[in-house]
């Protein structure tokens, strides 16, 4: 759907010229205006003299993130005028909040997506993390500490999942697919299966409190998403992401160093997965050992609808951040509408399949050139 | 009259065939005459159009234009199927046998003896038995794996495949020896004078010339995608042969200039890759354009790769500017100014979903950078001079570098590597896939680049650009260097010693001077031939 909506060029600035396939012309004088089409590919000297259409998209201008941002905002809009409830503060306040660890889990998905690969122990790291945090809690340990070894757990878990990819070339599918039930026991493990309550009160208002109106897990959600556009964006490493993900061996004999980064997205993803972990706990007031289960599959699609491609190098932060916000939107308007929960399972799954089977055509279009 | 034809009733005849990809005519008016019983081998340089015309004959490709005759009778349908129902069947040089199921599985694929979809097992087992005892295959069961078997015993039963056929009336082998030892070459080229004996019409393509005077009846030899010359095998010798196949002048595409030749910039020493290669010392100095010459799987990109880090070597000194430096690794001899262009730009050197700017500043992001931040305007603005002086055609330097045509491909990978300011450039069959008009361009940025005094290296299989840019030629022969050459040596010099030096061919000892060449698995015959070699233009 996303694609769809962005890259037909139906929007309003449509500049056309004519020009002259000039063989020997300066490239770059046409360099002002970004161009996002690729039939606008002047040739080498045998191409046919044609003139050349330029369209502006909305796709240029907002990245390809646009085609999920106009979904959420025909979302909320709809939703705006079926339900009264929905655009209220306290509704709001309330999606923020179911939406938050959700986003943050699709923030850290998407490095190791964008590398080509794909995590799914990220919903067990959450829940170890967690539990890890509680226990620390209840046997007195201080806040600060005990989040912060909760969030390490996280990091050894992805550092694991790294090395386990990059040192002895499993497939992510199977070290991460392994690293999920190695650390949901883990989780059943030390907490016996059994819930850990008694957090103390200062922990708990981390994820329920708020600061000025807007919640904290909002504001978490907000500044990580924020991080991670300008990591991926602005920094060295953002780039090296997105080019190991392209042609890993072509990045490597650039000079990319394909095994530091790719380790790193695993370390990024477990270390997200982590707060995630300890924000849930903080907001149940609870350790919950099975706290996160199949939170994997939601942080994929959230990616997915996000216009993130799972064989690498093409989504965005703001992307992600909006396929989250999609399902939780989705998620609660339903409730407000009392929507039988199946059917909105049934909306979510035929939205993914929907957004990558635009994508798809798309791929297959512009190749076809 | 140079070009003759068989006598003889034609099973398969193909007259005055054309076919072009795009602008390059990789065919123009070649003839083919096959009769029973005779060995007809086809020569050519790399390009020359010998795996177009193959194709062709098996129907893998669609003349543009001519005749196809099987037994008089024009081919209506020239698809790979009707023409192998006709009788037309092909030995590939590349196996394509499936390695994980039986052998019996793959000679009786697609057309598996079975009821009601069930496999007949003993069906298929004794079928196969006939075929394989045949061959003299006795030892060979029809249950083995295929992966499980030697090279050349794989050869063998992909010629069984073949054989399982109903019609068996002409048979195309394209290097079928590639992967095989001396011993089993010798295997093979015995089962193919059986079937000569039997009354099979054959067609062989090989690089090995000593197997064609082993084995040949008749030669076609190809130049520019045109008939060269054809004639009785007995009518030629070594010289004559490789005469026909490169008579040509060398183009002034080539830029002809001395240039002032400084220190060595790289001095490789005593590099091997693995404990068994042999040894390789070379200088590259500044301002020379090294070329390496070599038949395919002699070793030439592997060097290349292993003197950039990216092949594991066992030992050897690799200096820089008279520094030594380990190649641990592209990164660090990257660092040490070293840049390599790899053959094979889409597998090894593009990132396709990233700009063409993004493609180019890839490599010099990290010397560019503060703080981890990507550098700022005046690496972008470095980047599009050099695209725009190399002369690239793009809309936009932000579109997706897949939407460039190889040429300009070829030339953001070349402004990736300038933007490093390399002290040693190397480039691996910088010109295939390209068309002239880029080809040209590209010769002038190299001997540019040896002109400011950086050391240039040049790997080529397509030898008159090999001789035309180089100042000194090292011939590679099973990773080892058989010779060097100065400028102005002849396409048949390096060929000499590329194969193997003088071999006669009264002397059937000395077939298979060159053992075992590796096949090459990035080598794509079909495009890299018929793109590479344009005729002059």
């Amino acid at each position: 759907m996303p694609k769809l909506l962005w890259r037909e060029p139906i929007e309003t600035t449509v500049i056309t010229r004519a020009r002259e396939d000039d063989a020997t012309k300066a490239p770059g004088a046409g360099g002002g205006a970004p161009s996002g089409e690729s039939g606008a590919t002047p040739d080498t000297a045998t191409a046919p003299r044609r003139p050349k259409v330029r369209v502006k998209t909305l796709g240029d201008i907002a990245g390809r993130e646009s085609g999920a941002l106009i979904v959420l905002l025909v979302a909320v809009g709809a939703l705006t005028l079926a339900s009264p409830d929905f655009l209220t503060g306290n509704n709001l306040a309330n999606l923020a909040r179911q939406v938050a660890i959700f986003g943050i889990l699709a923030i850290g998905q998407l490095f190791v997506i964008l590398t080509g690969g794909i995590d799914l122990s990220v919903g067990s790291i959450l829940g170890l993390a967690g539990a890890v945090t509680a226990q620390l809690l209840v046997a007195g340990m201080p806040i600060v500490p005990a989040i912060l070894i909760g969030i390490i757990v996280g990091g050894v878990l992805g550092l694991a999942n790294g090395l386990l990819i990059t040192r002895f070339k499993l497939p992510p599918f199977i070290a991460t697919l392994g690293m999920l039930g190695i650390a949901r026991g883990i989780v059943l493990v030390i907490t016996n299966a059994n819930t850990i309550q008694g957090l103390p009160e200062g922990f708990q208002t981390i994820a329920n409190g708020s600061l000025l109106g807007i919640p904290n897990l909002l504001i978490i959600f907000v500044i990580i998403t924020a991080i991670a556009w300008f990591v991926l964006g602005r920094t060295v490493f953002g780039r090296y992401v997105y080019s190991v993900g392209s042609n890993p061996e072509a990045a490597r004999l650039a000079g990319v160093p394909v095994a530091l980064v790719t380790t790193a997205v695993y370390v990024i993803s477990g270390v997200l997965a982590a707060v995630g972990g300890v924000l849930l706990t903080s907001r149940l007031g609870a350790g919950v050992p099975t706290a996160g289960t199949g939170f994997e599959l939601q942080a994929i699609a959230a990616c997915v609808i996000g216009g993130a491609s799972l064989s690498g190098a093409r989504g965005s932060a703001i992307g992600a951040a909006c396929g989250a916000l999609i399902i939780g939107v989705l998620n609660n308007g339903g409730n407000l509408l009392a929507i039988n929960a199946s059917y909105l399972q049934i909306a979510i799954g035929a939205l993914i399949l929907v957004a990558v089977g635009f994508d798809q055509m798309n791929t297959r279009n512009a190749a076809r050139g | 009259m140079k070009i003759r034809k068989p006598d003889g009733a034609a099973v398969l005849e193909l007259t005055d065939v054309s076919k072009a990809f795009g602008p390059v005519q990789a065919l123009s008016n070649v003839s083919l005459k096959l009769v029973p019983g005779q060995v007809h081998c086809l020569a050519g340089e790399n390009g020359a159009g010998k795996s177009t015309l193959i194709r062709v004959l098996t129907g893998a490709l669609h003349r543009d234009s001519g005749n196809y005759d099987i037994e008089g009778q024009p081919v209506t349908t020239a698809t790979p199927a009707a023409l192998r129902t006709a009788g037309v069947q092909a030995v590939y040089q590349e196996l394509s046998l499936l390695p994980h199921l039986s052998v019996g599985e793959n000679m009786f694929m697609g057309r598996l003896p079975a009821r009601s979809g069930v496999v007949r097992g003993g069906e298929l087992h004794s079928r196969c038995r006939t075929v394989l005892d045949q061959l003299g295959l006795d030892d060979v069961s029809p249950d083995t794996i295929v992966e499980r078997l030697p090279a050349a015993t794989k050869q063998l039963v992909e010629i069984a495949k073949v054989l399982t056929a109903d019609s068996v009336k002409v048979i195309v082998f394209d290097e079928p020896t590639t992967a095989l030892t001396e011993a089993e070459s010798d295997r093979l080229l015995e089962q193919i004078r059986r079937f000569r004996e039997q009354g099979v019409a054959m067609l062989y393509v090989t690089h090995r010339l000593e197997e064609m005077f082993a084995i040949g009846d008749w030669v076609t030899i190809l130049r520019d995608g045109g008939l060269s010359q054809s004639g009785p095998m007995s009518d030629y010798d070594e010289n004559k042969l490789i005469t026909a196949m490169v008579g040509r002048e060398v183009s002034a595409l080539y830029p002809d200039e001395a240039r002032e030749l400084g220190p060595a910039r790289l001095s490789v020493r005593g590099l091997r890759r693995t404990d068994d290669s042999p040894p390789v010392d070379f200088d590259a100095r500044a301002g020379e354009i090294l070329g390496i010459g070599g038949l395919l799987g002699s070793g030439r990109s592997e060097l290349l790769l292993s003197v950039f880090g990216s092949e594991p070597i066992v030992d050897g000194e690799i200096k820089i500017d008279g520094e030594t430096v380990k190649p641990n690794g592209p990164r660090s001899m990257m660092s040490s100014g070293v840049a390599l262009l790899t053959e094979d730009r889409k597998v090894l050197g593009l990132l396709p979903e990233l700009s063409i700017r993004e493609n180019v500043t890839i490599a010099s992001l990290r010397s560019g950078s503060r703080k981890g931040l990507l550098p700022g305007k005046g690496q972008a603005a470095a980047a599009d001079q050099l695209l725009d002086s190399l002369r690239l055609r793009a809309g936009s330097y932000d579109q997706p570098v897949s939407t460039l045509s190889g040429g300009n491909q070829q030339k953001v990978l070349l402004a990736r590597w300038l933007l490093t300011e390399p002290k040693v450039i190397m480039f691996d069959e910088p010109t295939k896939g390209i068309d002239v008009g880029a080809k040209g361009e590209l010769y002038d940025v190299i001997n540019d680049l040896a002109r400011r005094g950086l050391a240039v290296i040049v790997v080529s299989s397509y030898l008159p650009e090999l001789l035309g840019l180089s100042d000194r030629v090292l011939v590679l022969r099973d990773e080892e260097i058989a010779g060097e050459l100065p400028a102005g040596a002849s396409e048949e010099d390096v060929l000499r010693l590329a194969s193997g030096g003088v071999v006669e061919p009264e002397h059937p000892d000395h077939l298979h001077g060159i053992p075992g060449l590796l096949h090459d698995p990035h080598f794509n015959p079909v495009i890299h031939q018929n793109i590479e070699k344009v005729p002059n233009a």
